[in-house]
């Protein structure tokens, strides 16, 4: 992927070159759903579980979790079914934090390569 | 992970004016994604970068306060301020962040992750461990 541009009810989005959105604040669900169909995933209320969550995250931290942390964090809120690998990497297979922040419109997790 | 090293990372500078203390909470968060052995180190003006209130989003840099709170969740446990630095500075502990962290060992107690240590003491937590990155 090159740097360029999501279209959203006909409005340009910028986003860089691995797809992350270059405003935080241009998010929308709409959007949330343009990406998530570019990255091959059809949003579920189980995809949202994560993505509002992660959302709620970086609104409170300011920072974007590392898997670790997203993992232990969903499985105090939602429960062990969900705080696993296994489950994120079902929802999200090329990696929960990583696709799922692009979704939620956040900045790449500090540590992920 | 049999090959676990003491790291700790020592911030000297305020918030303000430079990158250093938005870069070190950045290496501490990549360092500590690997599962070391990590303790903070806050003095000189560093300890700056620990006290209540601070934004800095009018500077046209991300407000990075709320981050540090996080850390807790990074599993670090150990953040250490000097005494004589906050002393030299009018500040006591309570003009510090609440940082915490949960106890595994003690189900999952909410813990306080700031210790105040002497100056004495700094000198030896730093003797004591196996890589140390100044910022």
């Amino acid at each position: 992927m090159s740097a360029g541009f999501y279209e959203v009810n006909g409005k340009q989005v910028p986003h860089d070159e691995e797809g992350y959105i270059t405003n935080l604040s241009d998010w929308s669900k709409e959007l949330a759903e343009v990406i998530a169909k570019q990255e091959g995933i059809d949003m579920t209320e189980e995809h949202w579980d994560v993505v509002n969550f992660l959302r709620e995250y970086y609104d409170e931290y300011q920072i974007a979790p590392a898997i670790r942390v997203l993992v232990k964090a969903i499985k105090k809120k939602f429960g062990p079914e969900k705080g696993n690998n296994k489950y994120l990497y079902e929802l999200f297979p090329y990696g929960p934090a990583k696709q799922a922040c692009k979704i939620a419109g956040l900045p790449k997790p500090t540590g992920c390569v | 992970m049999s090959d676990v090293k003491k790291f700790l990372y020592v911030n000297r500078k305020p918030p303000h004016g430079t990158i250093y203390a938005l870069e070190s909470l950045e290496v501490v968060l990549i360092g500590a994604a690997f599962e070391q052995d990590v303790a903070l180190a806050f003095l000189d003006d560093g300890v700056f970068q620990l006290v209540k209130g601070w934004n800095t989003e009018e500077l046209g840099s991300k407000n990075f306060q709320p981050a540090y709170t996080a850390l807790g969740d990074y599993d670090i446990q150990k953040v250490y301020v000097e005494k004589e630095s906050l002393e030299e500075r009018g500040l006591s502990e309570d003009d510090l962040l609440e940082m915490t962290y949960e106890d595994e060992d003690d189900d999952w107690a909410e813990k306080s992750s700031i210790r105040i240590v002497s100056r004495e003491e700094m000198a030896q937590i730093m003797r004591d461990s196996d890589v140390i990155l100044s910022f």
